[in-house]
């Protein structure tokens, strides 16, 4: 067997294994898994509508997905996504709604503002880590809840004890009629081509420019690369603002494209966590997040049609969800599967 | 003949790889045997086969003429095998009978009975002239005496059959010389010994006969006394070895590297230069001797810019670069090769290609405004591949996938094409086999005669005699004296190293006393 083969083999042999014990589960607790699996097919590819749905789904888990994965190639752990996307969100909805400015400077200038406010909130960590040399990921978490309730704070603050946000302007919007109405009046937004846009940069600057080199050799070898010449604690500190900038362009896109505002809340969107697994789908490679986000968002999204349409408690749902991502997640053990077998075949 | 250990014709794989192909040694009774081979040779994998780490495909394994099965390091034990490893395997601030006792503790009432044990290890180490102290702490006694802690855990576990691996590769020409007394005394008590080394003078000077490997194949077993070290070494090797690396006189100019007063501490505070002055000039090689542990780390942490310096200055080519920036150091024309290849050396994820990259990526032809070019670097990667016979798939290949030579080689490379003034080499040829250490030698040497300073750390006395044109003695972070090669000898530069005078060397050398006290 080629190993392009197997490259193809080990993904679908996941979903399909995934799925098989899913529907295991759902037999077991006393529910038809075939009218299940429709329904989170119809959920997914359904019609026009979930179509969007899906994409706009995706959206910010690739954002989050890059996020966590640039860190992790430059040899940090961003756990702090969620409180990034977070602070994001409000920073580009603040803005969105406050100042009156045309389309063309108000929708970057909105978007950037999201991007600047997780970069800041992800600086402090790193800044941590550089300068005395504090782990990220302890400094990460509790960043998280700072930030979940410092913006419920300044939501309630601005609001004058509400619990929601202004709406912002149209011309801070990224809501698309065009999109929009090819996709039977989804939420449909322009955020997922400044997905796609991110991703390419989080390929130039880790293939293509001296900083990427440096970034990376840090994050392998901060001994060899003080030998070098390379700035350690810079580098830290910059590996921690890209991924933050990421992090804090994914609340962007809630807040300006799928709800126009944001609510007080209870705990975490959770969007910020699954970016950790979304990156490790993917390999921490900018395509493989793209594969990793496209997976959570259509099984995270297509999911919210199983109760409905199939009569499947939302429990039994998720755990059918985590099933297929867990099955992914062990591609390797596949993979060793398939080569032993291939190998056997080869000695016959 | 009566043999004590045969293993015939023993064969291990791993996958496709032989490792061993078809390999005999057989060690007699009261003999010291010594193992020669190549790093990578298969020499560990031998011994690892006959300690029960690993189960051979083929060949069988027959202590006292009888045929046995090895399946783990218990049964190795059982059958009165020790092994004294290269890392000694001791807990720091544990004492030597704790040690010693370690997993296999003598109990009295349910707590451990230290006392009868350190009684039993006392016994041991006088029956042997080990003169070690039972109740010392590991981290407040020598190298040398850690190795005599480790000898004896083997006899305590009543091993009387000894496999030495590479024992002489930390210590100091006295400590070596008391070691081969030991050896010699644990033959005549009845024990038998496997000695692994590639050491040529060693073998010759302690073994009775020798077993060369190479490339995992057994080339032949020699009786010392009818071999000499140029034999062994190209019976090593394959093909013949020069060991004293051609060289002509030096003809030193102008002062490159100049440093005054430095002082320098280590991570705790505590200061490991003191005071150092020393001076290096264009067309010669300096050579630092020292036991490791004096100062040298640090002395080259300084000057390169990776540690900072309390106080003195460091000028190259009369330019002050005292606590400046690595990468203003490394442009100001110093070269590094540096003592640990795998820490600072080298990012071992990254393609050798970039490796080679690592520090010219930051100028043009290979980045230009913040973009990088990996084919003009990659480019570039293939001639000092080419050039400094690095054996590699390609730049692609990850440094990690290369033999130890074959990293150096690259990071000379790196180092020399960048044209530095002073290339400084610590410990270049550190685990290292002949043929790698010869192309090293010849390396530096051509560094010098184009006109280049070269300062040299090593462990190594032959190393620092054969290559360095002058040899500065460094003692506790200060140098204590400046020999030329030509008038010293091994033995007045290990008195040196050790902290005496000139004089009281020459004292010593007189009298003609070998047992040098630590």
């Amino acid at each position: 067997m080629s190993n392009r083969m197997i490259n193809l083999l080990v993904p679908a042999i996941a979903v399909i294994l995934g799925l098989l014990v899913g529907a295991i589960v759902m037999l077991v607790s006393g529910y038809d898994p075939v009218a299940g699996y429709i329904a989170l097919w119809q959920g997914i590819f359904g019609d026009s509508y979930a179509i969007g749905e899906t994409i706009r789904q995706i959206t910010p888990y690739i954002l989050a997905g890059l996020a966590v994965a640039f860190a992790f190639r430059t040899g940090l752990f961003n756990i702090g996504v969620e409180g990034q996307l977070i602070v994001g969100w409000f920073a580009a909805v603040y803005v969105g709604a406050a100042f009156d400015l045309p389309k063309v400077i108000h929708l970057p200038l909105s978007i950037l503002a999201g991007a600047a406010a997780g970069a800041l909130w992800a600086f402090l960590p790193g800044l941590l880590k550089a300068k005395m040399k504090i782990h990220e990921v302890i400094v990460t978490i509790m960043m998280n809840y700072i930030a979940l309730h410092v913006v419920n704070a300044l939501i309630k603050t601005w609001s004058g004890g509400g619990d929601k946000t202004d709406r912002i302007l149209e011309s801070a919007s990224l809501r698309s009629e065009f999109l929009s109405s090819l996709t039977d009046y989804s939420r449909l937004h322009y955020g997922i081509l400044v997905a796609l846009l991110m991703v390419v940069v989080m390929w130039f600057i880790l293939e293509k420019t001296t900083t990427g080199f440096e970034l990376k050799a840090v994050g392998f070898n901060e001994h060899a690369s003080e030998y070098a010449g390379m700035k350690i604690g810079k580098n830290i500190i910059l590996s921690m603002v890209i991924s933050g900038a990421f992090a804090g362009l994914a609340g962007a896109m809630e807040g300006l494209g799928t709800f126009g505002n944001m609510y007080t809340r209870g705990g975490f969107t959770g969007i910020g966590f699954d970016g950790i697994a979304v990156a490790l789908l993917g390999a921490n490679t900018p395509l493989g997040v793209i594969f990793g986000a496209v997976l959570f968002g259509s099984l995270k999204y297509g999911a919210l049609n199983m109760p409905n349409a199939a009569q499947i408690p939302e429990e039994v749902v998720q755990i059918v969800i985590a099933l297929v991502i867990f099955f992914v997640a062990c591609g390797y053990a596949i993979r060793l599967f398939l080569t032993k077998i291939s190998k056997k075949k080869e000695a016959k | 003949m009566e043999y004590v250990i045969e293993m015939l014709n023993i064969r291990k794989e791993f996958g496709n790889f032989v490792a061993n192909d078809n390999i005999t040694l057989q060690l007699r009774k009261g003999e010291i045997h010594a193992l020669l081979g190549e790093n990578g040779a298969g020499k560990s994998t031998l011994m690892n086969v006959l300690f029960g780490l690993y189960q051979p495909e083929g060949g069988e394994i027959r202590v006292r003429g009888k045929k046995v099965d090895i399946t783990d390091p218990n049964v190795a034990n059982e059958l009165g095998i020790g092994m004294v490893h290269q890392h000694f395997m001791l807990v720091e601030n544990f004492t030597v009978t704790e040690n010693i006792i370690l997993g296999n503790e003598p109990t009295k009432n349910g707590s451990v009975n230290i006392s009868s044990a350190a009684k039993k290890v006392a016994e041991l180490s006088k029956q042997y002239g080990l003169n070690v102290d039972p109740n010392a702490k590991i981290e407040d006694i020598s190298v040398g005496m850690q190795q005599r802690a480790e000898i004896l855990k083997t006899l305590y576990r009543g091993a009387d059959i000894l496999i030495f691996d590479e024992p002489t590769a930390s210590l100091t020409p006295q400590e070596i010389s008391e070691l081969i007394g030991i050896m010699k005394k644990l033959i005549a008590e009845g024990k038998s010994i496997i000695l692994i080394t590639h050491k040529l003078q060693e073998i010759m000077d302690v073994s009775d006969r020798v077993t060369v490997i190479r490339k995992g194949k057994g080339i032949g077993t020699v009786e010392t006394s009818e071999t000499d070290p140029e034999q062994l070494a190209s019976m090593m090797v394959g093909r013949q070895v020069t060991f004293k690396t051609e060289k002509g006189p030096a003809d030193p100019k102008e002062e490159v590297l100049k440093i005054e007063g430095l002082t320098v501490e280590d991570s705790r505070g505590v200061p490991k230069v003191k005071g150092l002055n020393l001076s290096i000039r264009k067309g010669e090689i300096v050579g630092i001797a020292g036991i490791d542990g004096n100062g040298q780390s640090e002395l080259i942490e300084a000057i390169t810019g990776l540690r900072k310096s309390k106080s003195g200055n460091i000028l190259i080519n009369g330019k002050d670069i005292t606590n400046r920036k690595p990468r203003e150091i490394t442009n100001s024309g110093i070269g590094h090769i540096p003592q640990d290849r795998h820490k600072h050396g080298l990012v071992l994820d990254f393609p050798i290609g970039h490796n080679i990259g690592l520090q010219t990526y930051f100028r043009p032809p290979y980045s230009k405004g913040g973009i990088i070019n990996y084919t003009a670097i990659d480019k570039k990667a293939e001639e000092i591949i080419a050039q400094y016979d690095v054996r590699t798939q390609g730049p692609h290949e990850p440094a990690r996938a290369l033999s130890g030579g074959n990293q150096q080689k690259a990071i000379i490379g790196r180092e020399v094409e960048r044209d530095p003034d002073l290339l400084i080499a610590a410990l270049p040829t550190r685990g290292l086999d002949v043929g790698a250490i010869e192309f090293i030698h010849r390396r530096l040497i051509e560094q010098r005669d184009s006109g280049k300073a070269v300062l040299l750390v090593s462990f190594e006395l032959d190393e620092v005699m054969n290559v360095s044109d002058r040899i500065a003695v460094i003692y506790d972070g200060s140098i204590i004296d400046t020999v030329l090669p030509s008038e010293t000898d091994e033995q007045e530069l290990g008195l040196l190293m050790a902290g005496h005078s000139r004089e009281a060397a020459a004292r010593q050398a007189e009298e003609g006393v070998n047992n040098h006290v630590e």
